[in-house]
């Protein structure tokens, strides 16, 4: 194969371990099936035929492949949970609904290499049995629609979809199923509810495991666009293989997209755990903007409890204690858990010195306020409310009794919803007040009125 | 609303009824269900927004009570009861593009449009439209490119990397 060229400012930087990016902005690919046949396209479509697909099932098991969506969970486990003498028609959903704030990977795949994608929902509809897959599309991707259409098409006409799929006997078809720009679609359980056309609210678990009771009460598996296509990979490599990659318990690659206040923000692709945070910040994107310092980082999509630059974290227990500067935290997924926040989506979101907190919060607030599905008293009321006070808040308009209102308000969102959600909107909130408080409370005033002129109303009609 | 509308009054044709069928085709027979956002989305792309009637025939399409479809429309952000202009402009405001200045584009494109956005809220009337009913703009959630903010939807085309100062430029390239 001849040397990869990328477009002049996208080339990978030395740190990064490309495969899932392979092709993203890489000099004259495109997304046709032709470009992808000669990058040795299906290949391991064919390979996956002749496998068992109980085989196929324990390869991604090895490989310690993790969910990328958010969660974290691994793939192959989740594929187990197929009751085992189900005889109902099982569905493969692939989420790209991405939206989490902070997070922007699966947009490329699905813009640039959709056959990537396909290739890796033919292997995972053979490993789970499903015959008819679903792309959950959100609805800001109007051009992703239309290629990915194309890419069906295409994948098609070559009898890579459709029936008896290369001779093996196998079916499959997929089709395009757009939202309509809710947030909450991304949880898998509104998704399913989504694409039977309903109001997407969040299924309660248990006993709604999408992997027994589903899309139409059928066994449904939903894995991210990322985590997809990293199935294609596993079967390349070979489970045992792909395991060596990044470090134990996280292993494999990972896209992490950086945004914010750095001077080259944009997507990298490295080993999980390989990079760590300092390095990620200040040699792959180039460190704080000329003049400005770094503040605080959101690690993994906005609903990831914010750290702050110059915390120390203590991690381990008994003689494996140890304490690690923000700046040494790996990129992985446990290490990060275990700093009090996420690895979640890998959108990560950085603020220098020039950002007010307040604000930040507020508008993370506006988000939550405005995406809550409204199923759930504490979460439908307790996200306006937070709204309503850092508003206060970045109205110079609060008291110090706010932020205690504030905090108690996340407190009594968390863990009460139906789906995460609450922790979503409230962790944010309580990260951010725990670390941040000093500065949050120089904002507001004694001299402010506590009770909001709506409230005071209210308490008129009350005495 | 008293702006002219550029969007043809709802009819069903054969493309449409055509393009109907072939959605719920995706889906199996008995959950035809399922494909409400499909049509809600063929619908609006072709008329601009979804009114009563446009409600009531994709029920009766895939055989349901008009208020399953109509909660559908009024839950999602995505679909609209009321026609926006012929430009409708997306602006992200979520925390990277806010970051990088996506009010003050917002505050630019309708500053050069002529949209008073004085009335509008994020829940119950998203959408500002010019009195000339060409343009019209909205506050999305992340749009997903959060590294290349503020960025922007104009109907189906979206933009990257659009500071303030280049709102005039984007807007040219829909005058006409």
């Amino acid at each position: 194969m001849s040397k990869i060229s990328y477009l002049s400012g996208k080339e990978p930087d030395s740190c990064e371990h490309r495969m899932i990016f392979k092709n993203i902005d890489r000099e004259g690919w495109d997304p046709s099936i032709a470009c992808y046949l000669k990058d040795g396209g299906y290949e391991q479509l064919r390979k996956a035929l002749k496998m068992n697909p109980a085989d196929i099932t324990n390869e991604v098991k090895i490989s310690g492949l993790r969910g990328r969506g958010g969660a974290g969970f691994p793939t192959g486990v989740k594929w187990g949970f197929i009751p085992p003498n189900n005889t109902k028609p099982v569905y493969l959903i692939c989420n790209c609904d991405e939206s989490e704030p902070g997070t922007f990977k699966d947009r490329y795949i699905v813009h640039q290499d959709p056959h990537q994608l396909i290739e890796g929902m033919l292997i995972s509809a053979l490993a789970i049995g499903a015959h008819t897959a679903y792309i959950y599309m959100r609805e800001e991707f109007p051009e992703a629609a239309i290629l990915m259409e194309k890419a069906i098409e295409e994948a098609r006409e070559k009898n890579f979809l459709g029936s008896d799929i290369l001779g093996s006997g196998f079916d499959l078809e997929i089709f395009i199923h757009r939202g309509a720009a809710a947030y909450i679609c991304g949880e898998e359980t509104g998704l399913i509810e989504s694409l039977e056309g309903k109001r997407p609210y969040p299924r309660i678990k248990p006993p709604y495991f999408p992997a027994a009771l589903g899309l139409y009460m059928a066994p449904t598996i939903v894995n991210n666009v990322e985590s997809i296509c990293h199935v294609k990979h596993i079967i390349e490599m070979g489970g045992a293989e792909y395991a060596k990659l990044g470090t134990p318990r996280n292993t494999g690659t990972r896209i992490l997209c950086v945004s914010g206040d750095v001077k080259k923000p944009g997507y990298y692709e490295v080993e999980v755990g390989k990079i760590t945070m300092g390095e990620l910040l200040n040699d792959v994107c180039g460190g704080p903007l000329d003049g400005r310092s770094f503040k605080a980082c959101i690690p993994g999509g906005s609903s990831a409890k914010i750290l702050r630059c110059d915390e120390t974290f203590k991690i381990g227990n008994g003689e494996n204690q140890k304490e690690l500067g923000f700046y040494d935290i790996p990129m992985d997924f446990d290490t990060m858990a275990a700093c009090g926040s996420m690895a979640g989506s890998g959108g990560v979101i950085v603020m220098d010195d020039s950002r007010k907190m307040s604000w930040v919060l507020n508008n993370i607030n506006h988000f939550y306020a405005h995406e809550s599905c409204g199923q759930c008293t504490p979460c439908r009321e307790g996200s306006m409310w937070m709204r309503k006070i850092s508003d206060r808040i970045v109205d110079g308009k609060a008291t110090p009794e706010d932020i205690q209102t504030l905090e108690d308000v996340a407190y009594q969102i968390d863990g009460r919803t139906v789906c995460a959600f609450g922790e979503a909107a409230s962790w944010p909130v309580e990260a951010m007040i725990s670390k941040f408080r000093d500065e949050l409370e120089a904002e507001t005033s004694e001299d402010n009125e506590y009770l909001s002129p709506e409230a005071k109303r209210q308490l008129k009609n009350i005495s | 609303m008293k702006t002219q509308t550029t969007f043809p009054a709802f009819a069903i044709s054969s493309e449409i009824e055509d393009a109907a069928n072939t959605r719920i085709a995706q889906y199996p027979n008995d959950q035809k269900r399922s494909a409400v956002l499909p049509l809600l989305h063929i619908v609006q792309h072709k008329f601009g927004f979804i009114n009563r009637e446009a409600t009531e025939w994709v029920a009766q399409k895939l055989e349901l009570e008009p208020m399953q479809v109509h909660e559908v429309v009024s839950f999602y952000p995505g679909f609209r009861e009321h026609a926006p202009g012929k430009y409708h402009f997306r602006v992200c405001r979520t925390l990277s593009c806010a970051m990088a200045g996506s009010a003050e584009l917002m505050d630019r494109i309708c500053e050069l449009t002529g949209i008073d956005r004085s009335n509008s809220d994020s829940h119950h009337n998203p959408i500002a439209v010019s009195p000339c009913g060409l343009w019209s703009v909205e506050f999305a959630e992340c749009l997903a490119s959060c590294g290349t903010g503020p960025v922007c939807l104009v109907n189906d085309d979206f933009h990257e990397d659009v500071a303030p100062e280049k709102a005039e430029n984007l807007i040219g390239q829909y005058n006409n």
